[in-house]
């Protein structure tokens, strides 16, 4: 089961990464989420895959007699995927800002910290 | 060059502060005066500190023979320098900051000789250094003071790293970083780091003391003001190479490597260095060359391992501090009265400097070697000890040249100032006050007493030789040694001396003509540094394209080759498993779809349904696999996303795809390799047997310790609380700079 999902990843962080590499700061966002997606779920694959036994305990903490699904992967997924929201939220932000500032995306031809030799 | 502007009239009179780095001195030297009974008793003193255990790094003084001599010798002649700048430099701008610098270059020095433990002789070795290139660049308002300052600190510094490297090695090899304990080892002579050892401790000390090929920077370093000259550049830090030397010679010496590097770095230095000497005519200049050919001869002598050889050089050592100190100060006060440097302008001056020219005498005639001086002690020594050298004839005939210049300069230094007729200094020369006569008077003073008293200089040479060099006895310094071969070459070194010096003006004709047509070092210094410089430039414009792109390709492109490359290095056994239940594949190729929708140039609202997609399929999974908390969270995040992207759109152009074909087929290589890189990773992480005792550990706590049955929501608000925290704090902040970012009003921005 976890192939499948091993796959799903590399597939995503391909597309991710081409899109990262578009020198479009809009497209490159799409990379990002697309990114953030891929790495969760290789996190999700790498504590292994159990199907339909979320990791809930009995009454008075009794532990369930079959094995449950691994809660530390989890655990580290909420975090991660919050975490990338913040991230993304701001990086919109900037992206729109940067747009106000400069009237286009193109991610190379923001050069306002390090103009380009002969062009000051 | 020119001469310092200030002068004694016009600054107004330093106060008693100046005085405490003098006294500091006095009183260092009055300190280690009462450690002589007990070390020339053959008690070395030893105290010592734990600095960092962890890394058998301790910090441990040790005064020992050779300890001695070099801390009697910075410390006394500290005091008089010290004593003789409160006058030399009074009145100028920066006259505390240069006792600031002095005092710590004394404490520094002071420190390196008497470290007993490796890492401590390299820290306080750079600490040297570095006080020495404030020191030379202390006129910094002179382009070439600070040229100066900075080549003499690239080199050194540079020989500072090779002898840390080499510091480490002999810890390595020696099991200890306790100069104590590896001296009394049976040396390193046998191990196999001795050759790597050797190299970078010499790489070391040859830079330090200025030996061929290192020499270029010590003439340049005259550039600070005299008493640094006098100071470091000729009695003391410029030493702390041949000291190292004399450190390790027991544990590294002995060696046809050892013997054939010092011997030639020596030999070729001192006689380079003489003849430099004759040409200059800037008596400053002058003495800078022979202060070369001075640690050229100590290392020449400390390549033997005979009583003789080792005696010499010890001896030379202290010889060579006392009458080159008392020299540099005698040209100070020359420069300081007269305002020039400049021999050809000079003459006359006994008549009113009487006390200078009685100085410049008595220092002179012990760098000439003449008896009663010891002076000529140490020059016999010399010759008694070359016979102990190999190839000794060679050896004999570099240092009669080497002396016989010596003694032309002598002459041209302490005799042609203050005799013949008058000169043409700049201004009315006046005769130096008490505190600049006190240096050079005592200390040509003690070379006629040593010369008179040897027996006086004697137990320290014996506690040097015997006791830190490891030699059954030491050579004895007499001042009459009867007619032996020594003496010949003697009398012939003054019969060669006064014929150079009478012909000097002729040689130094030839000298410049033929040494003007060689390549000099200093302008290869230039050109190594503007190839640097020009090498940096080009690796930055390589690298540091300013393209974000091309940033972002180098790193997945580096991500790739350290994944892939691990990969194929370790080879771990994957085990592909697709048995997975439809749906999974339905739910996957659903993503997959998704993905490809969002690669779509054309529609920007494509991209937003195709992201959405991949969210919630990623959602989906995290059901089925027994995520729902993430999953609820995931299609939270991912409808949210999707509603900000949809506002963004509003206000950001379309999407044009402006890569080329070629460019788009290089991305697409990079992203596949990447994607592939990921998920051969994540299938090598499943075929490895997993460890679940953190899993169990919440299992287990989670209601024992916290009382919840959401072990998830246990370990987010419980075990890990804190991070839980953490991560509101970066949520909150990213609103928080998003909101700023958009709020800022567009207008102030560039156009």
């Amino acid at each position: 089961m976890e192939t499948v999902v091993a796959l799903l990843s590399g597939l995503l962080t391909a597309a991710a990464v081409w899109l990262m590499l578009s020198g479009n700061l809009l497209r490159f966002l799409f990379g990002l989420l697309l990114l953030s997606n891929a790495v969760n779920l290789a996190i999700f694959a790498a504590g292994r895959l159990t199907e339909g036994a979320p990791p809930l305990l009995g009454a008075d903490g009794a532990l369930p007699g079959h094995e449950m699904a691994n809660s530390l992967p989890q655990a580290l997924l909420l975090t991660a995927i919050v975490i990338g929201f913040g991230l993304f939220a701001f990086a919109l932000g900037l992206t729109i800002r940067a747009y106000r500032s400069f009237g286009h995306l193109e991610i190379d031809r923001m050069r306002l910290a390090e103009p380009e030799e002969g062009e000051k | 060059m020119t001469a310092p502007t200030m002068s004694k009239d016009a600054g107004e009179r330093p106060g008693f502060a100046s005085l405490i780095p003098a006294l500091l001195a006095a009183a260092l030297f009055a300190a280690l005066s009462c450690a002589v009974p007990p070390v020339l008793g053959g008690t070395p003193l030893r105290w010592s500190y734990d600095w960092i255990p962890s890394l058998g790094i301790g910090l441990v003084f040790a005064i020992d023979g050779l300890s001695l001599i070099f801390s009697l010798l910075i410390s006394g002649i500290g005091a008089l320098v010290m004593l003789y700048a409160r006058s030399y430099m009074a009145g100028h701008p920066h006259f505390a900051r240069f006792f600031w610098f002095l005092t710590a270059f004394m404490l520094s020095m002071l420190g390196l000789v008497l470290a007993a433990d490796l890492i401590a002789i390299f820290v306080f070795w750079e600490l040297t250094s570095i006080t020495s290139y404030l020191l030379i660049g202390f006129g910094h308002d002179k382009a070439e003071a600070r040229r100066s300052a900075l080549q003499a600190m690239l080199v050194t510094a540079a020989g500072g790293l090779a002898l840390l490297a080499g510091f480490v090695l002999m810890g390595t090899a020696s099991g200890s970083y306790d100069l104590t304990q590896i001296l009394a080892g049976e040396g390193l002579q046998g191990h196999a780091l001795y050759m790597p050892i050797l190299v970078l401790v010499l790489l070391g000390a040859f830079t330090k003391s200025a030996q061929f090929p290192f020499h270029f920077w010590l003439p340049n370093a005259m550039s600070a003001p005299t008493p640094v000259s006098a100071y470091l550049h000729s009695a003391t830090m410029v030493k702390a190479g041949v000291y190292l030397l004399a450190r390790l010679h027991p544990a590294l010496g002995d060696t046809a490597a050892w013997t054939g590097t010092l011997t030639a770095a020596g030999l070729v230095t001192a006689v380079i260095a003489s003849i430099f000497a004759l040409r200059q005519t800037d008596l400053k200049q002058a003495l800078a060359y022979t202060t070369l050919m001075a640690l050229g001869t100590i290392t020449l002598f400390l390549a033997g391992s005979s009583p003789y050889a080792l005696t010499a050089a010890i001896s030379f050592l202290i010889v060579h501090s006392l009458y080159k100190a008392a020299l540099f100060l005698v040209v100070g006060a020359i420069d300081h009265g007269t305002g020039t440097r400049d021999v050809a302008l000079l003459g006359g001056l006994r008549r009113v400097m009487p006390v200078t020219a009685l100085a410049a005498a008595l220092a002179g005639a012990s760098m000439a070697g003449l008896p009663p001086m010891i002076g000529w002690i140490g020059k016999e020594l010399l010759y008694a000890g070359s016979a102990t050298l190999a190839p000794s004839v060679l050896v004999m005939v570099g240092v009669l040249a080497a002396n016989a210049l010596m003694f032309a300069v002598a002459g041209m230094v302490a005799l042609r100032p203050f005799w013949g007729p008058e000169g043409k200094p700049p201004h009315e020369p006046h005769e130096a006050g008490w505190q600049m006569l006190a240096g050079p008077l005592v200390l040509g003073l003690l070379g006629l007493i040593f010369g008179l008293g040897a027996g006086l200089v004697q137990p320290f040479v014996d506690a040097a030789v015997t006791g830190s060099l490891g030699q059954p006895r030491a050579a004895g310094l007499h001042l009459w040694a009867g007619i032996n071969l020594p003496f010949f070459l003697s009398l012939a070194t003054f019969a060669l001396g006064t014929l150079i010096y009478l012909a000097r003006e002729r040689l130094r004709g030839g000298i410049s003509a033929t040494l003007d047509r060689l390549p000099g070092f200093d302008p290869g210094w230039d050109k190594l540094l503007d190839g640097f410089r020009a090498f940096a430039g080009w690796q930055a414009r390589i690298i540091q394209t300013g393209r974000l792109t091309q940033y972002l390709a180098a790193t997945f492109v580096v991500l790739a080759l350290t994944l892939g490359g691990t990969l194929i290095v370790t080879r771990p056994v994957l085990v592909p498993d697709t048995s997975a239940p439809l749906l999974v594949w339905v739910i996957a190729g659903f993503t997959v779809a998704g993905a490809a929708l969002a690669l779509n140039p054309h529609s920007r609202i494509a991209n937003i349904g195709g992201i959405g997609t991949v969210g919630i399929g990623v959602a989906l999974i995290f059901i089925i696999f027994g995520a729902p908390d993430v999953a609820t969270t995931q299609l939270m995040v991912e409808t949210l996303s999707a509603v900000l992207f949809g506002i963004a759109m509003l206000r950001l152009p379309g999407i044009i795809e402006r890569r080329t074909g070629a460019q788009q087929m290089r991305h697409a290589v990079i992203a596949g390799a990447v994607g592939l890189c990921m998920t051969l990773t994540v299938l090598a992480i499943v075929s490895h047997p997993l460890d679940r005792h953190i899993t169990a550990y919440f299992e287990e706590s989670s209601y024992a310790l916290a009382h919840g049955l959401n072990i998830v929501n246990v370990i987010l608000v419980d075990f890990r609380a804190f991070d839980t925290f953490g991560e509101l704090t970066v949520v909150f902040l990213a609103s928080i700079g998003a909101y700023a970012v958009l709020k800022r009003r567009a207008g102030r921005a560039r156009k």
